[in-house]
């Protein structure tokens, strides 16, 4: 690749960075602020006003639905609910899949052989079963949504941390290190994952995506947020049982959901590719 | 070829095991009984009941009971239907799933191979350009979204075709579920089919064949299209697996009465000996498959024989 044609692919995956996070950003934000502002309550039932379509007028710019209740609040918290979800997510599965890499990756030899066999195995199961067997068996509650999901999204984080680790170890610094006598949980913590630190941004933009699928999944088929809670994809739900009198119940928080997955897919789309042009310079 | 294909089968054994154990200790940590809700029964009932369902044996005794049933193919009764075994149910609703599922998946080699091998010959064009936009889209939206969006757009909009399964005959009331299922994965297989091409397209031997004065097509069909079809091939398990799940969601949508919408079922009443069994089913389904896309892998590339 040219020089010209470097310069111009960085800056136009920096504008799909820029685009995609500001969106991201913009989205948060207000579904950070707006439930305090707007004049209608989240749980206020108000019959007299049922499935009105989206207007400016009446104060309720996304409509409301079958029990009156106001939409744009709705959709907001389960916007709240969709970010939280992802993010406490991915810390856990980033935990997890930092912890267990860097000492496969840095221990090496037998012990890596045995634990990358283990994560094999578990490639091989299909844990979305696994997490509606445990949301069936015991109580369905938020944090066990969190942690299920995070404790299935880690195993990518841990091939790639393995990787780097891997490469890492034969650096002289490390054995420098080594050398003067460091403890290996001592250079696990202090020198090697400091290095890891921008691929494992890379990939838990990515693995966001993915926490806030299986939530919304969970969620759509009854099994995950509870009433009086909500989140993007049981509102998808609810729309979808209503679409054929009142399309906008389903379009409002379909569209949202979409446009959320979209920004995060591209966000760490580009954040690879930069983090690739820069490795190859 | 035989050695490997035997390596790989009991590679696939400690997987299976470990899920049915997972899966059945998942079941068996449950809080209380599954007659537990039911009106307060006699003493005697109730240890009666618990040796009819060898509630009352230990646990290791009531594993072993249960995978020696597994194995000969029997799940035990379910609690919710009552007089069908889990076997029974999961013999009539998985065939319906079967054919949604295999068309989805022949849908999404076809025209994604297809979309991935334009766009990749016409690398960097606006067409190119579009076919990755709509690659991103379909990537990003999940079934659950897809699918009701198709059914407000061609069902209750335009009525061209049946919003529901039950009360429709034919070809096309498998149109918009099969379609629902199939478009992440067109988009996930057209992107890797132009990645992968786009690379063969680069190496030596291709463009010896170009010096050849053999044409583009030509290239692609006998020479580019194996070796570029791998990394597609791989995906194939995933993908498989993936559409799984996605039919959980498009059963319950559509109103399908497949092994999804079983599920779901299952899990909403709580049935455990149902969900435990569909649970094992669909696990030795996906690993079984992922067997079978290794062993195609480790045919048409003798290279990962040897390893």
């Amino acid at each position: 690749m040219s020089v010209v044609a470097r310069i111009g692919s960085h800056l136009r995956t920096s504008k799909t960075v820029m685009v995609s996070g500001g969106t991201l950003c913009a989205i948060a934000l207000i579904a950070i602020v707006a439930p305090w502002i707007s004049p209608n309550e989240y749980l206020a039932a108000d019959f007299s006003s049922i499935l009105r379509a989206p207007t400016m007028s009446a104060g309720h710019i996304f409509g409301t639905d079958d029990l009156g209740r106001d939409l744009f609040v709705r959709t907001m918290m389960g916007v709240r609910v969709t970010f939280v979800v992802a993010i406490v997510a991915s810390v856990v599965s980033l935990v997890i899949g930092v912890l267990y890499g860097a000492t496969a990756g840095f221990v090496g030899g037998r012990v890596d052989g045995v634990m990358m066999r283990l994560v094999d195995t578990l490639y091989a199961t299909p844990f979305i079963f696994f997490v509606i067997l445990l949301l069936v068996v015991f109580e369905r509650n938020f944090l066990l949504i969190f942690v299920a999901i995070g404790a299935i999204n880690w195993l990518d984080m841990a091939r790639i941390v393995r990787g780097q680790t891997l490469s890492l170890r034969e650096r002289e610094f490390v054995q420098a290190a080594q050398l003067i006598g460091v403890s290996t949980p001592r250079i696990i913590f202090r020198h090697i994952a400091p290095n890891l630190v921008g691929i494992v941004i890379v990939y838990v933009t990515l693995t966001i995506p993915q926490a806030i699928l299986i939530e919304s999944f969970l969620s759509f088929l009854g099994l995950g947020v509870q009433e009086p809670q909500t989140s993007l994809g049981k509102l998808v739900n609810d729309g979808t049982k209503q679409m054929e009198g009142a399309s906008w119940i389903l379009l409002i928080p379909a569209t949202l959901l979409a446009a959320i997955l979209l920004c995060f897919n591209f966000l760490g789309d580009g954040m690879r590719d930069l983090l690739d042009s820069r490795r190859s310079q | 070829m035989l050695r490997y294909t035997l390596r790989r089968l009991l590679g696939a054994i400690p997987t299976l095991f470990l899920v049915i154990v997972l899966a059945f200790l998942l079941v068996h940590a449950a809080p209380g009984g599954p007659f537990d809700d039911e009106r307060a029964l006699p003493a005697e009932i109730e240890a009666n009941i618990a040796a009819a369902y060898h509630l009352d044996e230990p646990l290791p005794m009531q594993f072993l009971r249960y995978i020696g049933g597994v194995v000969r193919g029997n799940f035990g009764p379910s609690y919710s239907y009552r007089d069908y075994t889990v076997s029974e149910l999961i013999g009539r609703s998985f065939p319906v799933s079967v054919q949604l599922g295999a068309l989805a998946m022949l849908l999404a080699t076809v025209v994604g191979v297809s979309a991935g091998i334009v766009a990749a010959l016409k690398n960097n064009s606006p067409l190119d350009k579009v076919v990755m936009a709509f690659a991103m889209t379909g990537i990003s939206v999940p079934v659950f979204v897809v699918a009701p969006l198709l059914v407000l757009l061609f069902a209750v909009k335009l009525q061209w075709l049946p919003a529901s399964w039950t009360g429709s005959e034919g070809g096309s009331r498998l149109l918009l579920p099969v379609l629902a299922l199939a478009l992440p994965q067109i988009a996930y297989v057209a992107r890797l089919t132009r990645a992968s091409l786009i690379e063969v397209l680069s190496s030596d031997f291709i463009r010896t064949a170009r010096a050849q004065g053999l044409g583009t097509l030509a290239i692609v069909r006998y020479h580019a299209l194996k070796p570029a079809m791998l990394p597609v091939l791989s995906y194939m398990g995933p993908a498989v697996a993936a559409v799984l799940t996605g039919s959980v969601v498009v059963e319950e949508i559509f109103g399908i009465p497949g092994l999804g919408q079983l599920f779901v079922r299952a899990s909403l009443n709580r049935d455990y000996t149902l969900v435990l069994g569909v649970v094992i089913f669909y696990a030795a389904l996906i690993v079984l498959l992922n067997l079978l896309v290794d062993l195609l892998y480790g045919a048409v590339d003798p290279r990962i024989r040897r390893r």
